[in-house]
């Protein structure tokens, strides 16, 4: 790597673990990562909202990133984590939501220039919330746009767009 | 060492909106012909500290604008003037001007001087009372912008000590305005060094017929008393040096100097190509409407808000504090050298701590309610103008305004309370010759009732009119395509019709109403607050919308339910008993819907652990557990819960701030464990089970 920083820029995010597939966020989003607790449940909530948690007063929803994009489900372990998110929405309004994920794994230096653009899934693949593409040690890495993602609009009714990230995206590559 | 006024900046605001509104209301309840000379002391106090606040707070603008009303009200006060209608229209359009002026001052920006000269016109009009029979109706409607050319005008004289200035003639060549300069815009640069009067010289000016916008007919004479160098001035010309003959003298210290007139005369020119001057004052000039209401999130302050607080209620407040530093004291002790000999005197301790905590808690909420009239104060100026504009008869009752609710729900409440109040003075009153024709009385009424009714406040808007139409209401949603023509409906669900999106039934759209927000932003901004709204209508008759807000948006009392795993929260203002069933109780309808006998009323029953699809915790046989009965938009029914917890008081968190609403719950709370705990909505549930 170069320090070369001038035409280069580089981003730092965070990844994490999501049915043995690496995804990552920007880490300037991410506030905090807590161990998972038991959360309220809402009632009548879309499945992968998981419930509300108390979080130093303020009450955040929790989102499971499993169910949101149909991975089969798994025991919360001591390993489970819920990365709390700073959600820009409308520019102006910030929501702190939370996502559980199976593990974290590290934080990248990624240059901007080697973010690759989501390849066009055509119908069967929403890439909407894909903010892009990373190779890391031969592994292929999913950044996410949380701001897309966790948009409090399309928290609801988003079902059937749950179908359209599934694991078996590699078989698209 | 010089004191930094601008800390008490914020009080004199306040006292200054405080005597506007002593201003206003004075005005207002001013009965021309038979003056009660002391309202007029009142109103003239008021103005007079305005006044002498303004100057010392080095508001200069504010300061020569209120010493104009306070000359004309002086005269009032005298009796050396009638109380004339004009006058007070002109005197009410001063006290907006004055509000207008004092809230850009106090959010740091710049006061709209045109709008100040306009208004500052029309009292000079009224004062001199000379503009002639003919226009003095014209000129007090403030709104309209007369163009008072000032030569025509009596100028004031006032005494002036030395002052340093210039002395500009200013004679723009016909094509000044060709080049895209705006003699405007000069002016008001220029009149931002210092005091700038102008005189405006028309005598070029060729008859209207023969006139060519595009060309400028008129020169200026320009006294400007400030300190500023010749070159400062020449500058502020520099772009138009080619385009017009200009001549500078210095001041030589005047005796006398007309009495500053800031803008009157150009003020009006500037949207307009030159003014086109007819024969008499008023103008051929595109009427650019004045702004006749201040732009709504201008008014938004931007310092801190305050608020004033009863003495009495900060003694309290300092007592209460006293008696927990007492019992923590008292506590401390036992603990230091605690046996188990001292249980008892722990508990009764702890006991007081938590009594003189709920009360301190009590007296800090109490320091939040404000009494209602802060929003009913305003209604009085608005029937009036709006009633005026409409041509209709109409009173103004004000019933309960000092029923206190919390501060967050007086700012919010404001907004639909004025478009149910604007919609009750168009659509309900009639005019009033039909009025006369329905056998009603001329003057029509519209009551603001406010008032305590359980844990909630009750906002009430009656009015005598003409009521509403049920079947016009019908046909009209039927011809919207919001309802099926084959529904059945109830006469509340056809009234409650005018809150759905997109329905007004207004046949034109008028300035009042008709437009901007509907109804249903009325109903979901009351919703958003916890409360509910009711229609009570009848043709010919009138109608009543009751408002229902809670009274606190932030503490609330409630019993906590358990249903399976989890933890639910009863607001307790809406439990009305809570009792164990038994099977000989439940009746199924038709053998679906339940229902529950309660004494001689059959109530139907919410299972909550169905409608919140609740699948945690051993399912309860549908013959145990504990129904609540509670109230919800004014009809009984029963949750169905797992077992009671215990009552608490709970501080409310909302859902909202990081997820969304969620129908059937109010909001969200922290439990004594850190736990989350979902607030229930019992009219949102009482909706949520009829669908």
């Amino acid at each position: 790597m170069t320090t070369d920083v001038h035409n280069k820029q580089i981003e730092q995010f965070l990844t994490f673990e999501l049915a043995s597939e690496v995804y990552g966020v920007e880490i300037l989003k991410v506030q905090e990562i807590r161990g998972w607790e038991a959360v309220r449940v809402i009632p009548n909530a879309p499945s992968f909202i998981k419930g509300v948690l108390n979080l130093r007063g303020s009450v955040i929803p929790i989102v499971d990133l499993r169910e949101r994009f149909s991975l089969e489900h798994c025991e919360y372990t001591h390993k489970t984590v819920v990365i709390v998110l700073c959600v820009k929405h409308h520019r102006t309004e910030t929501f702190v939501m939370g996502i559980v994920a199976d593990a974290v794994s590290d934080v990248l230096d990624i240059k901007l220039s080697e973010i690759k653009k989501a390849p066009n899934f055509g119908s069967q693949l929403d890439t909407r919330y894909m903010r892009g593409m990373h190779v890391y040690k031969k592994n292929m890495i999913m950044l996410l746009d949380v701001d897309k993602l966790l948009n409090p609009d399309e928290l609801d009714g988003m079902d059937e767009l749950a179908d359209s990230i599934s694991p078996d995206t590699e078989d698209f590559l | 060492m010089s004191i930094d006024m601008s800390q008490f900046h914020q009080v004199f605001f306040e006292e200054c909106f405080e005597g506007l509104e002593a201003m206003e209301s004075g005005l207002l309840s001013l009965d021309i012909g038979d003056i009660d000379s002391e309202v007029i002391n009142t109103i003239f106090r008021a103005a007079h500290s305005i006044k002498g606040g303004s100057g010392t707070f080095g508001f200069t603008v504010v300061a020569e604008y209120t010493h104009i009303m306070e000359t004309l009200l002086d005269e009032m006060r005298d009796g050396r003037r009638q109380v004339t209608k004009p006058a007070v229209d002109v005197l009410l359009g001063s006290v907006d001007c004055l509000r207008e002026m004092l809230t850009s001052i106090q959010n740091e920006e710049d006061v709209n001087m045109e709008s100040a000269a306009q208004h500052q016109a029309a009292l000079e009009i009224e004062l001199n009372g000379k503009a002639g029979g003919g226009e003095h109706a014209a000129a007090p409607v403030v709104h309209a912008a007369p163009f008072v050319v000032p030569v025509e005008e009596p100028e004031e004289e006032e005494e002036v000590d030395e002052e340093q200035g210039w002395k500009i003639s200013f004679c723009p060549y016909l094509s000044l305005l060709k080049t895209g300069n705006d003699p405007v815009r000069l002016f008001r640069e220029l009149s931002a060094l210092g005091k700038l009067t102008s005189n405006v010289n028309i005598q070029d000016v060729p008859p209207f017929a023969e006139l060519d916008p595009e060309e400028c007919n008129i020169s200026w004479e320009l006294t400007l008393v400030s300190d500023a160098t010749e070159a400062a001035v020449r500058e502020i010309f520099s772009w138009v040096e080619e385009d017009c003959a200009l001549e500078l003298a210095p001041l030589a210290k005047p005796k006398k100097v007309k009495k500053p007139k800031p803008a009157p005369s150009p003020a009006p020119v500037v949207e307009a190509a030159p003014a086109v001057v007819a024969e008499t004052a008023p103008v051929v000039a595109p009427k650019k409407a004045a702004p006749t209401e201040s732009d709504p999130s201008k008014n938004a302050p931007k310092a801190s808000s305050s608020i004033r607080v009863d003495t009495d209620k900060i003694d309290t407040l300092i007592n209460m504090v006293g008696e927990v530093v007492i019992t923590q004291s008292m506590l401390g002790l036992i603990g230091e050298n605690f046996t188990m000999d001292k249980v008892g005197q722990l508990k009764r301790g702890l006991a007081q701590l938590e009594r003189h905590t709920r009360d301190l808690q009590q007296s800090v909420m109490n320091i939040r309610m404000l009494p209602i009239s802060f929003v009913f104060s305003r209604f009085p100026r608005l029937v009036h103008d709006i009633s005026t504009q409409l041509h209709k008869k109409i009173t103004l009752k004000l019933v309960g305004e000092n029923t206190e609710v919390d501060k967050a729900v007086v700012e919010l409440i404001n907004d639909p309370l004025v478009h149910l109040i604007r919609n009750s003075l168009d659509h309900g009153i009639e005019m009033p010759a039909d009025r006369v024709a329905a056998g009603k009385p001329e003057m029509g009424t519209i009551e603001l009732k406010a008032y305590h009714r359980g844990g909630h406040i009750v906002i009430e808007i009656v009015d005598d009119g003409r009521g509403m139409d049920k079947a016009k209401l019908l046909a009209k949603a039927i011809e919207k395509g919001l309802v099926e023509e084959s529904t059945i409906m109830t006469d509340k669900q056809i009234l409650e019709l005018i809150f759905m999106p997109g329905f007004s039934t207004a046949e034109k759209l008028t300035d009042i109403s008709g437009r901007g927000v509907g109804m249903d932003v009325v109903r979901r901004n009351i919703q958003s607050l916890g409360g509910n709204i009711d229609i009570i209508s009848e043709l010919g008759k009138g109608s009543t919308i009751a408002i229902h807000l809670p009274l606190t948006l932030a503490i609330l009392d409630g019993q906590s339910v358990a249903v399976g795993d989890e933890t639910y929260i009863v607001p307790l203002v809406s439990i009305i008993e809570s009792i164990n069933i038994t099977e000989k109780m439940l009746n199924k309808v038709a053998g679906k819907g339940e229902t529950f006998k309660l004494r001689n009323e059959y109530l139907p029953i919410i299972r909550m652990r169905e409608i919140f699809n609740v699948k945690s915790g051993n399912a309860t046989k549908s013959n145990e557990g504990v129904i609540v009965v509670v109230e919800g938009q004014g009809a009984l029914c029963g949750f169905l819960v797992d077992e009671l917890l215990g009552q608490q008081q709970v501080v409310i968190k909302s859902l909202e701030a990081n997820y969304r609403r969620v129908e059937g719950v109010s909001g969200a709370t922290i439990l004594g464990d850190g736990s989350v705990a979902l607030i229930l909505d019992v009219p949102g549930l009482v909706r949520l089970s009829v669908r």
